[in-house]
Parts: structure tokens; C-alpha cells; sequence
């Protein structure tokens, strides 16, 4: 009972992370229908950031701050250079795109700070069951949710992006600067992609840390429903609490098999993710 | 000098591609007017209503809002200045609910006139205040042609471009929109500028009427002028 204990606890913080991730897919989905590969490369340029500012200044949260600030900046520059001017074209040449930024921000981040793993740990306590560090998940992922849930349900900028992500032109009838809001909802998610990577990298961070953590968390979208925020948290805490289960009883080189196993599972049984909207996005 | 007119478009040239759907067209919009465009299926009307508003690139031609060359100005820098666009079949968001759609309308507002404009289009459309927390996608065509009206309005537009509002609506709701847009007109003291299919009801509220025939104005004149005019009746407007 303990160890189910333990491990629902490992794999809630885990799912946090996951989540966030998906959160941060989802929220470029919805508005563009673009899968954005290059996130866990934005997310490990963040931390990087991060890591060369902690280790400057000798503040670690300095370092967290600026790893917030740079996804942010790095989402809307994305947006606006590489994906605005192909997207008009077709969304597939923007998920194309992607992937091309995912290789060249990894090979640039070895050629910067090399590909040697670098120390990089919490700032809090991360050993033990449901450590700081845990908790520090948790919570923060969840801030992050209900302020994006707070953003988009009762700000005018979160009505504006709405708009602007169901019906470009309609929204643009209303007098909605739809580029602005697609700049927005890419630096907002990249932001969120930067957050998930500062939780999932330590303690050590090397140009192919995120990897294995990416196809969770884009599994946690899938599963969740690409279209919905709501499936993408519940999905990344899905994943989490499976693959913790798996590792922990069944054995922890079994976790990409029983990722691929829930992949499966969920999409034969509800193509669209578990909490697709019913009807989703009519023309 | 005279005062120019509020809204003019000079020459407005526009394509889809190889085909040419408007051919230097040239007309003047005034506050305080009603200004039918009819003409048969495909004949440009909507084109000519993108164009104005900006949804549609121009080939060649100018708009002129006040005086000024808006024609290369993006659609949602025209709203600001003054341009409201209904597109053919509303345009609005129907996965926000009612009340969202009226505030998108008027975001770009100050924030103090934001209430005052959603309570305006309540009052304007009781049955979109009773639905004000529904998501669009349930109303009926003529609540959705209401509600994109009240959208449209919630911007305090000087020129109000309207595509087919009576689309799919029944004789008595198409009546009853055509003299409340009238009665805007007369009040908010706007330009209206109302394509229509159903050339009698939309000459019935209007102070004049052109005629587009294949992407060129083929008759401008009074309401009265045009319904006299047998020819062009039989040939243009279809009754
Ligand atoms: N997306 C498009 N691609 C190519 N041609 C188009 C397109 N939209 C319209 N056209 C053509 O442009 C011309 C004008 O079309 P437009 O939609 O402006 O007509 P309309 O007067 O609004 O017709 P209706 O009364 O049927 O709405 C037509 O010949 C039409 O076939
Ligand atoms: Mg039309």
C-alpha cells in the first residue's frame, strides 16, 4: 500500500510536467492546427538560459525567471519568422518548419554549451517520497493552468484569442489583430513549454535531456484530445500515474512500451483523444 | 468645397484569380443613407462588399473613407476607423457564447463604453438577451443574424456594410430587419450599405439602389426609378 501510495505521488508530479507540456502543444493546436515539434528545443534553449544566469549571478530562481522570460520570447519570435509567412500557405509547411527549428536549436544548444551533461539541480530538497521538488511541480504547473484557464475565460486578450483561434476572419471582422493573438498564444505556450522543461530537467541538463520527456507529454495531448486544455492537463497526469505504475511494479525499462500501450488503447477506442469536444470545429 | 462623402469607392477593380469579379466600380455612401446593391447570383455583391471592408485584396481602384485612402488598410485597422462588415452569413463566433460575441464587437472600445454598448444590443434584440450566456451555436438564423447586427453595432460603426441579412430568414423577420436597420440608419446616423436578393424589401427601406451585373454597375437611381423601370427589373432584380 505504501509503495502505491509512493508511486501515485511520483507519478502525479511526473503527470504535472507532462502536462504542462501538452498544455503548451494544445494551446498552438487549437489556434493554428499545428503540432509544434520544436518545443522541447525552444524549452531546452530556456533552460540553458537559465542555467548560464544561475550560474552568473549564483541565484537560481534569477536563472528560473529568465528561462520563463526567454520561451516567451523565443514563441512569439518563432511565430512571427519562421511560421507566419508558411503557415498562410499550409499548416503541414508549419509543422514541417518545427521540425526543422527542433534539429537546429538541439545541434545549436551542443555547440554552446556542448553536449557534456552540465549540473544543474533544484534549488529545494528532491529526494524521498513526495519531495519539495514534487510538490514545487505540482503547484506550479497547477498556478500555470488555472492562470492560462483565468487568461482565455476572463480577460478581454484571452476573448480576443479565442477569436481569433476558432474564426481568423471573423475575428478580424470584429477588429481582432489575429496575427497579434497567434504571436500571443505561441509566446504564451512556449513560455509554459520553458516552465515544464525547468521542472523536468534536472539534475542534469545536456542537448537530449527533454527527449524522452516530449513524448510523454505530446502522448498526454493526444490522449487527452489535441483540441482541448482541459484533456491535455488530465491527459499529462494520465500518462504520468500510468508510466509511474508500470515502473515501479513492472519494472522502469517498460515505461516507453506501456506509453506506446495507453497511445494505442486510448486512440482505438476514442480517435479524437479522451476529452475531444463533442463538435469540434465546424465550417 | 463640398464635404466628401463619408464612404466612396473610385474604380474598385477585384479578382479571384483569372476571373474578374468587379470591374471599376464607383460609388458614394452618405451618412444618414440607406444604399441598396443588388443584382443576381454572382454578380459581385459580396465581392464588393469584401473589398470595402478589407477581406478582399483590391486590383485596382481606391476606397476612401472621409477623403482618406483606406484601400490598403488591414480589415481590422477599417473597423477601428469606422467600417462595420455582416458578411454573407453573419460571421459570427458561434463557439463563444452570445454575450462574448457582442463584447468582441466592442473591445476595441474604451473600457467605459463596453457595458453601455452590450446593454444596447439587448435592448435592440430581447431574444439575444435571454440567451446572453449560450454559446452562438444554438440560436436560430434569424437570432445569428441578430446577433451579428449587435455585434456589428457594438463597434459604433459610421458605415455598416450588411451582406444578405434576409438570407433564409421568413417575409415577416426580413421585414422587420429591414426597418430596424432603417430606423439605425435614421438614428445612429450612419451609411448603410445592404446587399440584398430581395431587391423589393431592401428598395422598400432605401434612399437609393445600383444594380451590379457581372461585376459592373448597370443602373444607380432612386428606389422609385429602379421598381419603374420594367426592363431592368425583369432583367436584374428577377420580379
Ligand atoms: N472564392 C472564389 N473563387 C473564385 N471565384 C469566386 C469566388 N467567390 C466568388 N467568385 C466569383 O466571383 C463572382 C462574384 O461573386 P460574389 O460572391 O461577389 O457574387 P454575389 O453577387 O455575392 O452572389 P450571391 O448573390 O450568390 O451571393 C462570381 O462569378 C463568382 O463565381
Ligand atoms: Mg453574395
Amino acid at each position: 500500500m505504501d509503495r502505491f501510495v509512493d508511486l501515485t505521488l511520483n507519478g502525479a508530479a511526473n503527470g504535472a510536467v507532462y502536462a504542462a507540456l501538452a498544455l503548451s502543444l494544445v494551446i498552438i493546436y487549437q489556434a493554428t492546427r499545428v503540432v509544434n515539434f520544436a518545443q522541447p528545443a525552444l524549452a531546452l534553449i530556456a533552460v540553458y538560459i537559465a542555467y548560464s544566469v544561475s550560474g552568473l549571478t549564483g541565484r537560481y530562481w534569477l536563472g528560473f525567471a529568465a528561462a520563463l522570460l526567454a520561451g516567451l520570447l523565443m514563441g512569439a519570435l518563432t511565430e512571427r519568422l519562421l511560421i507566419r509567412s508558411v503557415h498562410d500557405r499550409s499548416p503541414l509547411s508549419a509543422v514541417i518548419v518545427t521540425l526543422g527549428l527542433l534539429l537546429v536549436l538541439q545541434g545549436a544548444a551542443g555547440m554552446i554549451w556542448t553536449n557534456e551533461p552540465h549540473s544543474f539541480p533544484y534549488p529545494m530538497d528532491f529526494r524521498g517520497r513526495f519531495s519539495a521538488s514534487d510538490a514545487f511541480a505540482l503547484v506550479s504547473v497547477g498556478t500555470a493552468a488555472a492562470l492560462v484557464f483565468a487568461l482565455y475565460r476572463f480577460t478581454p486578450l484571452g476573448l480576443r484569442m479565442r477569436a481569433a483561434a476558432h474564426r481568423p476572419e471573423a475575428a478580424r471582422v470584429a477588429g481582432v489583430r489575429v496575427g497579434l493573438m497567434l504571436t500571443t498564444g505561441w509566446a504564451l505556450a512556449s513560455a509554459i513549454g520553458a516552465l515544464a522543461a525547468m521542472l523536468a530537467v534536472p539534475p542534469f541538463v545536456s542537448p537530449n535531456v527533454l527527449d524522452a520527456v516530449f513524448v510523454y507529454g505530446i502522448t498526454a495531448a493526444v490522449v487527452g484530445g489535441l483540441d482541448n486544455p482541459f484533456g491535455a492537463l488530465a491527459g499529462g497526469v494520465l500518462v504520468g500515474l500510468g508510466l509511474s505504475y508500470v515502473s515501479g511494479y513492472a519494472g522502469p525499462e517498460l515505461a516507453p512500451l506501456a506509453c506506446l500501450a495507453i497511445l494505442v488503447a486510448v486512440l482505438s477506442a476514442r480517435p479524437a483523444g479522451l476529452f475531444a469536444a463533442p463538435s469540434a470545429r465546424k465550417v | 468645397m463640398p464635404e466628401p462623402a463619408l464612404l466612396r469607392i473610385e474604380g474598385l477593380t477585384a479578382d479571384y484569380g483569372a476571373v474578374r469579379a468587379l470591374s471599376g466600380v464607383s460609388m458614394a455612401f452618405e451618412k444618414g443613407r440607406v444604399h441598396a446593391v443588388l443584382g443576381a447570383n454572382g454578380a459581385g455583391k459580396t465581392t464588393l462588399l469584401r473589398a470595402i471592408g478589407g477581406l478582399h485584396p483590391v486590383a485596382a481602384g481606391r476606397v476612401l473613407l472621409r477623403g482618406d485612402d483606406v484601400t490598403r488598410m488591414p480589415v481590422e485597422q477599417r473597423v477601428r476607423h469606422g467600417i462595420a462588415h455582416v458578411p454573407e452569413g453573419g460571421g459570427i463566433i458561434v463557439e463563444l457564447t452570445v454575450a462574448e460575441n457582442i463584447r468582441l464587437g466592442a473591445l476595441w472600445r474604451r473600457r467605459s463604453e463596453r457595458p453601455a454598448a452590450l446593454a444596447a444590443a439587448f435592448d435592440l434584440f430581447p431574444p439575444l438577451a435571454e440567451r446572453r450566456a449560450r454559446p452562438a451555436a444554438t440560436l436560430s438564423g434569424g437570432e445569428r443574424q441578430m446577433l451579428a447586427i449587435g455585434r456589428a453595432l457594438a463597434a459604433r460603426p459610421e458605415v455598416l456594410l450588411l451582406d444578405e441579412p434576409s438570407l433564409g430568414l421568413a417575409p415577416r423577420v426580413t421585414r422587420q430587419i429591414m426597418l430596424l436597420l432603417r430606423r439605425l440608419c435614421d438614428s445612429a446616423d450612419m451609411a448603410v450599405v445592404l446587399v440584398e436578393q430581395n431587391a423589393r424589401g431592401a428598395l422598400a427601406v432605401s434612399d437609393r439602389g445600383s444594380v451590379l451585373a457581372q461585376g459592373e454597375v448597370v443602373a444607380a437611381a432612386a428606389p422609385g426609378e429602379l421598381l419603374a423601370d420594367d426592363r431592368m427589373r425583369h432583367a436584374y432584380l428577377g420580379f
